[in-house]
């Protein structure tokens, strides 16, 4: 604490300035700039140099703005009136005085001339305003930013916005800067050195392991052997993390093999109908997303959030229907002929998509995240983002919700009746072409309740269902046809596996492992991963 | 002798097939040869190609009866099947164009040279020469039906689980082929040929020939094809398509049966293939595409399951519909015309064109044996 007072004493000037600047601009004083930015229109360096220190400690509401474009080529002096003006980064003009936008600057402009030192004030300047930004986003942006630069000439800058931080998160984002500045240059005695690997292992990822990596010659044997050991520690963490994050990745891919499966488990599994069309039940829900996401646009542009959670129950009651008039149009002539089914249902998907194009167009539809899908959160060193967070939770929600429609409700009852003996169900006064529907139907609507959730992460084109065709019957038939917890399993443990190959062998090549891997598995157990015995197999 | 043994056994419809191939392989190339362009009877070049490439597709359909028709193997890897051969020839065709490439490599394809590849790798090697592509034409297709079948033969795989698996093998070779490092040009494929055997490729002779040959083989596959179903071995495969289970309870070896069909049908959709790939100038990954050999399931539906002739009939009418289709104002609509074909003969025509017309027939006659054995339909296990 000592230290830093001395230090400011003995550097003086300018840190005060920056630091009166701060304050001024705490309590949103304003000082008039004009005397100092004319000094801009000298076009001599000591001019400009001074004129950057006099402008950061004014504390105007465009100081940062200004400054950054002094320092990116970007502020102008006009040679006739001696006016300056300068460029905000998207380009539009402003009068350098007041911060005021300017609709057409003149044609003829000169450009301020800096030099590397100037470069480095400005740099420092804009470095201090932005560590004591009121936004603590932008605080942590710029203790990475100097986390990265390790410019030694920001410390006093920093040590200053330590003492006034409060923000926890912020503090220590500030000490591990302060540590790799420390460590980084050569004047830092050996307690420091230390304390400063302490810290950087404590910080734990990549770029810490490079400071310490870059740890100078002058650094003694003890700071040196410490820091190997950080560095070592923070590889074998990075590692674990490394696995962690494949599984992550695999349980997100796993969702979506179950989410595109899910619908096919019940048409597939439960009703042994061979569903070609089963991608295109994926494929409708996802553009009733769209649908619905456009009516509000249109009509309720202030309940945007609200289309998701909507498009879910409308998703579901759309294919569910589309579902139920395939089974009564098609599929009910064909029980028994699972070939046939396929070649129909196949035609069916070839009429969908069509329709689908001629409809909305062969190009991909946008469905817009809404706020609460985008962005990420770090945990734990991983970074995960809220879209595939929601996506493993719907997942798992409509898996749960699938059990207990088969296992508790009556239309479930009836359901298993009908599929493990027709005849019998029959007898006891079941409707079983009703049933049949029904059961079609509800696969469907699950396909479409999956169309919902794919539509976030993937594109909404007509060739949404054929991508994901495949894939899903892998999963049910890997799983054991007719059995629910088996094809939750199979979808992922594929996820998981095709996570962990991908990077030995690359996407594509993992993709096809994967296909060869199942074929081989079939083979080797035709009726899946966990087979139904008993009489239900041969029913 | 041999000849008409084989004969001996055809049935009215077959030898009519076989005497009009006979007659256009011969009468379409001479057409386009010698009548001069302003004759009524003139076959312009580009519809002896055109014919030419529905003449492979019906050589597709006729391999995938065998299995389908006959065995009820509803295999969905033909279409793959069709592009190994046709890739064995266009390797081929790739070492034809020696120094004539846009890089003038003396050995490398052009692609090779693009991808900075110092040599040729060693599944490229003996693809210079004819003989070696035409043997492997044959060879790769049915090597891979061999390995696949037998394994899934032996376990069992049967029904729409060999058809899911099956779609999975062309699945993962799609995936495969679009790879770059595979070496067989990625996306792209292989394309720009210029000679084969030494004539042009795009010349007016050689397109006449390949049509000849093109014609020429669907007749000799057929008559393989007739001869293998109508043999002792050929009513096995009709008893393992309609009671697998009590065929091997009888004693026979169904996979064995199974196998052999499979493999010799694989060969066959491989000569498919690699007629095809002269006469369009270009094969690539996409040949591989699911929907592809979806498709040629369907014209075999279309014409007839279990018939051979119809098959060929099947695959040459839905390809015209398709060319008529697409080439209109009804382009959008060829998929709805498509997927409605699909959905309206599994429902409506279940026995294919044939099954109408031998239908119609039996109304007008006498009721007495049928002429065409109609398909029994598959039973669900």
């Amino acid at each position: 604490m000592l230290r830093t007072q001395n230090k400011l004493v003995r550097f003086g000037g300018r840190v005060a300035l920056l630091l009166a600047a701060l304050w001024l601009m705490a309590f949103g004083a304003l000082a008039d700039i004009s005397k100092s930015v004319a000094r801009f229109a000298e076009d001599s360096f000591p001019e400009t140099r001074q004129a950057v220190e006099e402008i950061s400690a004014s504390g105007v509401d465009h100081v940062a703005e200004l400054l950054e474009a002094l320092g990116a080529g970007r502020l102008f002096v006009d040679p006739e009136t001696k006016t300056v003006y300068y460029r905000d980064a998207s380009g539009k003009a402003h009068l350098a005085a007041t911060g005021a936008e300017v609709s057409s600057a003149p044609a003829k402009l000169d450009t301020v001339r800096v030099n590397n030192r100037i470069r480095s004030d400005v740099a420092n300047a804009v470095g201090a305003l932005t560590l004591r930004a009121t936004d603590p986003a932008r605080r942590i942006a710029a203790a990475e930013a100097l986390f990265k630069s390790r410019d030694a000439s920001a410390l006093e800058a920093l040590d200053a916005a330590i003492k006034v931080e409060k923000d926890a998160r912020v503090a220590k984002k500030f000490a591990e800067a302060r540590a790799a500045i420390l460590l980084a240059r050569d004047a830092t005695s050996r307690q420091e050195r230390l304390e400063a690997v302490e810290t950087l292992r404590a910080r734990g990822d990549p770029s810490a392991a490079a400071v310490l990596r870059g740890l100078p010659a002058s650094a003694d044997a003890e700071t040196r052997s410490l820091a190997a050991n950080a560095i070592a520690a923070i590889e074998q963490r990075q590692k674990i993390i490394g696995y962690v994050q494949n599984v992550w990745y695999g349980f997100s891919l796993g969702s979506v093999l179950l989410l595109a499966a899910i619908g096919l488990a019940i048409t597939f599994g439960v009703m042994g109908v061979i569903n070609m069309a089963h991608g295109e039940m994926v494929m409708l829900g996802a553009y009733t997303t769209f649908v619905v996401q456009e009516v509000f646009r249109a009509y309720a542009p202030a309940y945007m959030g609200w289309s998701l959670p909507i498009a879910l129950p409308m998703a579901f009651l759309f294919t569910g229907l589309v579902g139920i008039a395939i089974e009564r149009g098609i599929i009910r002539f064909l029980y028994g002929r699972p070939l046939e089914t396929l070649l129909a249902t196949w035609g069916v998907s070839l009429i969908l998509q069509q329709a689908v194009r001629t409809i909305f167009g062969p190009t991909n539809r946008e469905v817009t995240a809404p706020s609460y899908m985008s962005g990420a959160f770090d945990f734990m060193g991983l970074s995960i983002t809220w879209g595939r967070m929601w996506i493993i939770l719907f997942t798992l929600v409509l898996f749960a919700a699938l059990l207990v429609a088969l296992k508790a409700t009556p239309l479930g009852l009836q359901m298993r009746a009908v599929t493990q003996n027709r005849r019998m169900a029959s007898s006891m006064g079941i409707r079983t072409p009703f049933v049949d529907a029904m059961t079609f139907g509800f696969g469907s609507g699950l396909a479409g309740l999956a169309g919902v959730a794919l539509s976030q992460i993937d594109n909404v084109s007509p060739n949404l269902g054929q991508t994901y065709i495949i894939d899903s019957f892998m999963v049910v038939v890997f799983g054991g046809v007719g059995n629910l917890w088996g094809t939750l399993v199979s979808a992922f443990a594929l996820g998981v596996a095709n996570k962990f190959m991908e990077p030995m062998a690359g996407a594509v090549l993992a993709k096809i492992f994967i296909l060869v891997l199942l074929i081989l598995f079939i083979q080797k157990r035709p009726r899946g991963l966990f087979a139904l015995k008993g009489r239900a197999v041969e029913a | 002798m041999i000849t008409k043994a084989f004969f001996a056994r055809f049935d009215k419809l077959a030898m009519w097939f076989v005497i009009f191939m006979i007659a256009v392989a011969i009468l379409v190339p001479l057409s386009n040869l010698l009548l001069p362009a302003s004759s009524p009877f003139h076959v312009p070049t580009y519809l002896v190609a055109l014919l030419g490439k529905y003449l492979c597709y019906a050589i597709l359909a006729i391999s995938l009866d065998l299995v389908w028709g006959y065995c009820g193997i509803l295999s969905l890897g033909h279409g793959a099947f069709f592009a190994l051969g046709g890739y064995a020839m266009g390797m081929y065709l790739m070492r034809q164009i020696g120094t004539r490439g846009v890089y003038a490599h003396p050995v490398l394809p052009d692609f090779m040279v693009f991808l900075n590849w110092k040599e040729l790798p060693w599944f490229w090697y003996g693809f210079d020469m004819f003989w070696f592509a035409m043997l492997m034409v044959l060879f790769v297709p049915g090597l891979l039906a061999f390995v696949f079948g037998w394994f899934a033969f032996r376990s069992r795989v049967t029904g729409v689980y060999l058809s899911i698996i099956t779609q999975a093998m062309t699945y993962a070779l799609l995936l495969a082929f679009f790879r770059n490092d595979m070496g067989f040009g990625g996306n792209n494929g292989l394309t720009d040929f210029k000679d084969i055997l030494g004539f042009n490729v795009q010349a007016q002779g050689t397109r006449a020939a390949l049509f000849f040959l093109t014609a020429m083989s669907l007749v000799l596959v057929f008559v393989i094809s007739r001869w293998m179903v109508s043999t002792a071995y050929g009513k096995v495969l009709v008893a393992v398509r309609d009671a697998e289970s009590r065929t091997r309870f009888l004693g026979y070896r169904v996979e064995h049966f199974k196998l052999l069909v499979f493999t010799v049908s694989a060969a066959m959709a491989g000569l498919a293939g690699a007629l095809y790939v002269p006469q369009v100038g270009i094969i690539n990954p996409s040949e591989f595409s699911p929907a592809n050999s979806i498709e040629a399931v369907i014209w075999v539906a279309v014409g007839g399951r279990g018939t051979l002739v119809g098959a060929a009939i099947g695959a040459v009418a839905v390809n015209f519909m398709k060319t008529t289709f697409t080439t209109g104002l009804l382009a959008p609509y060829w998929l709805f015309a498509l997927g409605g074909l699909f959905v309206f003969v599994t429902l409506f025509m279940p026995k294919g064109i044939l099954g109408v017309f031998s239908d119609l027939a039996d109304k007008f006659r006498k009721p007495k044996a049928e002429a065409v054995t109609p398909p029994k339909l598959q039973v669900a296990e």
